[in-house]
């Protein structure tokens, strides 16, 4: 008797395991995503619960289902410090499964978590972060770098105002890994296209009052002053440039400004800005249908930051459909294999180290007169194809063929 | 060289009597409550977001915002002693510690909630507009005004306490309430105007600060760091010691920034372990 319930039982577990691996394309059942961005610091305007509301209308709009497994989108705070992320990082794909983790606004975390998930192959999506090492020689084979680096924003707004005759610069760069390769990647573009680097000065971060920076900006009499900072550094640097009277002599470059900056400053003060951008919400039909859907969740409108969370989780998502897997190498490969042509990018394409090439935008803020209806900001002035936009693979990141 | 020099200790200075004059508010509270206020920072924030909610929504402009809002944010701060402070009294400092953290956690975190991070601007007053080109630097008429408003509440906020009769009253409760209430002072509400004087201070400074930096929410916890630096190197709870040190680490400060910024948020902590290695009771304090 004991020997028939035994063969039973063995014939069950057979029967179960044979149909588990028929089916086992999604192990665990559940396409499970964390959302891992700053929620109450400098940027939680940029990214924060912006980006989880982007994520969770992605899971909505995929039909919350992907191969017939449920999506989860979870989120947490990583309140901008690298070994918060990581801890959470490791929490999430250790304990609850976690398959993706998206957005990581601010380098440092990104640089933390990637070593973390590429270990345990995992894949990370990166919205938030700029720096351009995370598609050097910090890749990972299981990272896409989304939405923008520092380069194109160096590229896109440092080529522009040379050209208009800003040939002298100097920088006043937030003092860490993010604001100097923001430096450096637009040094090296200013100078390329014929201008010169004059001088620059590192601000701590955060930094309240740049007043004595702004007066070392006068001083060393550039034509371009370069904000290597972003967020709330930025906003201040820009608020407080325009009452010490810097912008009567030179002008200001925003060298990474966000949609939810110039909302905050506010158009008196920020017209005229030259700015690049991966997306902006009036661009197009597209662009505005979504960006409506989401300001109606969200109250404001989507940054490129929130917007390219959405984005990627949808490539994301069409890539394990198409993969018919969630296995991370096949998952990746698809991923890079596939084209992105959606409301937010244009002639997409995910390379060997991870980064998106897409096309950018190089925009004006406009002046409060120009201004129609609330939201209504910027100029796009061009468009800047995939290839000029983004640098070519850098040799540095060993996924990359020499 | 010169030049550049001497613009940056200008700014320094008006750095320093910011700091000086939210440092006061927080000497205050301390020397006669004996209570570490560390919702300051919060009570700062709220001071510049009242300023700007009444503009925006009440077209409250910035000279009836400089008169109301501290009496506003004031009289919050005294139901907040009525309410909850008063009840640790007699307590150690410890607990008061606590209690005005988590208030400031709770404003910061109200705030933050309902109006982002990034914050909003709020503009320059009209007559303050513009500014002076000093040959050396070009020095806007509104720092010009904060400096000068901010150096004569620190000169009345100080002769009040040490030189007048309500300042004796004042220093007296704080040495033995129970002999001053004996003589029929009220020491109670003394202590409520006291404290409800300090965050109103802490407003004042916020309105103060409101048309410089951009209205957020963490605006408070960004400078209340130094600011406590500014009241322990002074000598906690001395008036004078906040205000003279409010000013000196202004300019240490602007200095740093010209010889070397990436050390600028640190050196008034430099200058702060220094200090308390050679006097443990700050510049101006007295051993307790």
């Amino acid at each position: 008797m004991a020997r028939i319930v035994h063969n039973l039982f063995l014939t069950a577990a057979l029967a179960l395991f044979a149909a588990g691996s028929a089916t086992a394309q999604i192990t665990d059942g559940v396409v499970k995503v964390g959302v891992l961005t700053d929620m109450t610091g400098a940027y939680s305007d940029l990214a924060g619960a912006g980006s989880v509301i982007a994520a969770q209308m992605a899971a909505e709009d995929f039909g919350g289902k992907v191969l017939g497994k449920p999506i989860v989108i979870i989120s947490a705070d990583h309140q901008n410090k690298a070994d918060v992320a990581s801890s959470i990082a490791r929490k999430w794909f250790d304990e609850q499964q976690v398959d993706a983790i998206a957005d990581l606004v601010s380098s440092s975390t990104a640089l933390a978590v990637m070593p973390v998930a590429a270990e345990k192959k995992r894949i990370t999506l990166l919205s938030g972060p700029g720096s351009t090492p995370i598609a050097g020689d910090k890749c990972t084979p299981y990272n896409v770098h989304y939405t923008y680096n520092t380069y194109a924003m160096a590229a896109g707004t440092g080529r522009a105002v040379v050209q208009k005759g800003g040939k002298t610069w100097f920088f006043i760069t937030a003092d860490y890994v993010f604001g100097k390769s923001l430096e450096a990647d637009t040094s090296k573009v200013v100078e390329v296209a014929g201008g010169k680097v004059l001088g620059d000065v590192k601000a701590p971060f955060p930094t309240t009052d740049f007043s004595s920076y702004l007066l070392q900006a006068q001083a060393s009499g550039a034509k371009i002053v370069g904000l290597a900072n972003a967020g709330a550094d930025t906003i201040n640097a820009i608020k407080q440039a325009n009452e010490f009277g810097l912008t009567k002599k030179q002008s200001l470059a925003g060298l990474l400004v966000f949609l939810s900056d110039v909302h905050s400053l506010g158009l008196p003060t920020a017209k005229g800005m030259y700015l690049t951008t991966a997306f902006y919400w009036d661009r197009d039909e597209a662009s505005r249908k979504w960006s409506k859907r989401f300001f109606e969740r969200h109250k404001k409108m989507p940054t490129m930051v929130q917007a390219g969370v959405y984005s990627e989780l949808m490539h994301y998502f069409e890539a394990i459909k198409a993969a018919g897997t969630d296995d991370p190498d096949k998952v990746m490969a698809k991923m890079r294999e596939l084209p992105v042509n959606d409301f937010f990018a244009r002639n997409g394409r995910i390379g060997a180290d991870g980064l998106h090439r897409h096309d950018m935008y190089l925009a004006q803020v406009k002046s409060p007169e120009e201004s129609k209806y609330p939201w209504d900001y910027y100029k796009i002035i061009k468009t800047i194809p995939a290839a000029e936009a983004f640098e070519a693979p850098d040799p540095a990141c060993p996924l990359v063929k020499k | 060289m010169l030049q550049v020099l001497s613009g940056q200790l200008l700014i320094g200075l008006i750095n320093g009597s910011f700091y000086a004059l939210l440092s006061l508010g927080l000497a205050v509270i301390f020397g006669l409550l004996n209570v570490v206020n560390f919702a300051h920072g919060a009570q700062y924030m709220l001071g510049a977001f009242v300023a700007w909610i009444g503009l925006q929504y009440c077209g409250i402009g910035y000279w009836w915002a400089l008169v109301l809002t501290p009496l506003v944010v004031g009289l919050c701060g005294i139901v907040f002693e009525r309410l909850c402070l008063r009840r640790l009294r007699g307590l150690d400092p410890l607990y008061s510690l606590l209690l005005t953290f988590g208030l400031a956690l709770v404003l910061e975190g109200i705030f933050q909630n309902a109006f982002g991070i990034s914050g909003n601007s709020y503009p320059v007053p009209a007559a303050l507009q513009g500014g002076t080109d000093l040959g050396f630097m070009y020095l806007p008429r509104y720092r010009a005004w904060v400096v000068m408003v901010s150096l004569t509440v620190c000169f009345g906020s100080w002769f009040v306490i040490e030189k007048t009769r309500l300042g004796a009253y004042l220093r007296a409760g704080t040495e033995n309430p129970a002999l001053l209430q004996a003589f029929g002072v009220n020491v109670p509400l003394m202590f409520s105007l006291t404290y409800g004087y300090g965050v109103a201070l802490a407003a004042f400074a916020g309105v103060m600060a409101a048309p410089i930096y951009q209205v957020t929410p963490l605006m408070g916890s960004n400078v209340i760091m130094v600011v406590f630096a500014v009241v322990v190197i002074g000598g906690m709870g001395s008036i004078v010691g906040s205000i003279v040190t409010g000013v000196g680490l202004g300019l240490v400060e602007g200095l740093t920034k010209f010889l070397y910024a990436p050390a600028s948020d640190v050196v008034v902590f430099v200058v702060m372990a220094l200090v308390l290695l050679l006097r443990p009771a700050g510049l101006f304090g007295r051993q307790r």
